[in-house]
């Protein structure tokens, strides 16, 4: 019971969604007058109940839809379950998109601060880390530069390179590793690896169920909304691949 | 306690939304802070020479009552619409990552306060330069600014939740600050005012309580009424936990509107 990281009972999340979305006062009105407003009610997730402890590594299987980045959310804090609860014990990174509250017109070396700073980190610790992250993301020369003038991949980096500064208790991790290019892709791979071997908990996003069998060692797989089945990664990734692919 | 400590942790982010705000608006602009001093000064100047000429209303120290007004004002306005628009404008980032969302909403009002603080010293000029007399009341203008702080934040609160619901608050909003400003003593006397609507502005309009309590600290001929700053407190006490709650209550569906 202790050693219970993740605990998700009864969760559920209602998505309240117009037939078209009513945003401002003017329609509103005009719908509520007209007996127009009704809204189409959407379970993105329903009765989701599982634990996981610390230290295992989980992956989240699922059709595009199905609830697995809104399962992700929810364990992160960025949405509230509508019914239910989610308990957490310990620190998230969320990889779920890197480099999320970057502003294009700061300079690098600022929005480091600034990415930091969202994450809870503070100043004086963002300073102190300053050279491992630019030695991390490889972007020594730019560091002057304004982010709108960067690419992609050297976004990704930098959000990598910060969200990945702490050791984490629970690591989120929603596809964001296809960024990049293989050198660092490889890179990013071995202090996963190495966070995954000192005990950090895994949540893992992949749509590459290869992957999934190998990175981590168990599995839920969600459908619709619904958990479908947990167990270990090998069943279910393979029950999974047998509903999908007949 | 813990909750405290969670919040805590975000003051460095609270700090660097702020600091992200005045760097960007200073940097775009050759004149740098001069603008936030230079651009009140230069208003009021055009407005000095218009009223002075137009009407008569006989205000002593014209020319400073007329800045305390725009400038306190101009603060509210500028801050409330700012705080309107500070979920919508960083649904980006509230979608994808865990952050407390009011500080988006007190980081504008907050960095307006600071280019508020950078504009007093145009007033500072404008009554060196008219001698208007020095005396030591004119450090009370902290309570009337605090208060006038705090009550926007209530006010931008409950106007950062609405919006999200409804985009269209925003013009009300805006035709609703023209309305204000011409019911708020900005450039004439409250005595102008035929007696109704004195009487009705005098106590119910929390700008003209925050303005003349804050010219009463500076100007020799308005009277510094403690009263004002007690009632001052109270309508920001009560207005801050009114944005508070109604923000508190919706916080949780913001995700799903923006």
């Amino acid at each position: 019971m202790d050693n219970t990281v993740i605990k998700v009972e009864d969760a559920s999340i209602l998505f309240n969604m117009a037939s078209e979305k009513t945003d401002n006062l003017k329609e509103y009105f005009i719908k509520l007058v007209s007996g127009k407003l009704h809204f189409k009610e959407f379970w993105a997730l329903k009765d989701i109940s599982f634990e996981i402890k610390k230290g295992e590594s989980w992956g989240v299987v699922g059709r595009n839809g199905a609830g697995k980045s809104t399962l992700l959310k929810l364990i992160c804090g960025i949405l509230a379950p509508y019914k239910g609860k989610v308990t957490i014990h310990g620190s998230i990174a969320p990889l779920i998109e890197l480099g999320a509250g970057f502003d294009d017109n700061l300079t690098a070396e600022e929005n480091i601060y600034l990415g930091g700073s969202i994450l809870g980190h503070s100043k004086k610790f963002m300073r102190e880390q300053y050279d491992e992250i630019v030695d991390f993301a490889e972007l020594h020369e730019f560091m002057e530069m304004p982010l709108k003038n960067y690419s992609s991949g050297m976004r990704a980096r930098i959000g990598f390179a910060i969200a990945t500064l702490v050791k984490p208790d629970i690591l989120i991790i929603d596809e964001v590793l296809a960024v990049g290019d293989a050198a660092f892709q490889k890179k990013c791979e071995t202090r996963l690896n190495k966070m995954i071997g000192e005990g950090t908990t895994l949540l893992f996003v992949s749509h590459d169920n290869s992957q999934v069998k190998q990175v981590c060692k168990k599995a839920l797989w969600l459908n619709k909304g619904k958990l479908v089945m947990t167990g270990t990664a090998e069943e279910v990734c393979d029950a999974y691949e047998k509903e999908i692919l007949p | 306690m813990k909750l405290l400590l969670k919040h805590l942790k975000y003051k460095e982010l609270l700090f660097n939304l702020i600091s992200r705000d005045l760097k960007l608006k200073y940097r775009r602009s050759v004149l740098g802070y001069l603008w936030t001093i230079l651009n009140p000064l230069l208003i009021m100047i055009v407005m000095t020479i218009v009223f002075s000429h137009m009407f008569r209303f006989r205000i002593q120290h014209f020319p400073v009552y007329l800045l305390t007004g725009t400038l306190l004002f101009g603060f509210m306005q500028t801050a409330t619409i700012r705080a309107l628009n500070s979920i919508i404008d960083n649904a980006s980032l509230i979608r994808k990552t865990y952050v407390p969302k009011y500080i988006f909403t007190m980081s504008a009002i907050t960095s307006e306060l600071v280019n508020l603080l950078f504009a007093l010293f145009a007033l500072l000029f404008v009554i060196l330069a008219t001698g208007v007399p020095f005396t030591w009341y004119f450090l009370f203008i902290v309570v009337p600014l605090i208060q006038l702080y705090v009550f926007c934040l209530g006010v931008g609160l409950f106007l950062a939740q609405v919006a999200v619901f409804f985009r269209d608050i925003q013009y009300i909003w805006t035709v609703l600050c023209t309305a204000w400003m011409y019911l708020t003593p900005i450039f004439y006397p409250v005595e102008l005012l035929p007696d109704t609507l004195q009487w009705i502005v005098m106590r119910f309009n929390p700008l003209y309580i925050y303005i003349t309590a804050f010219r009463g600290c500076i100007l020799p001929g308005i009277a510094l009424q403690p009263e004002y700053f007690l009632y001052g407190a109270a309508l920001a006490i009560v207005v801050l936990l009114l944005g508070a709650l109604t923000f508190n209550l919706n916080k949780n569906k913001f995700i799903l509107h923006i």
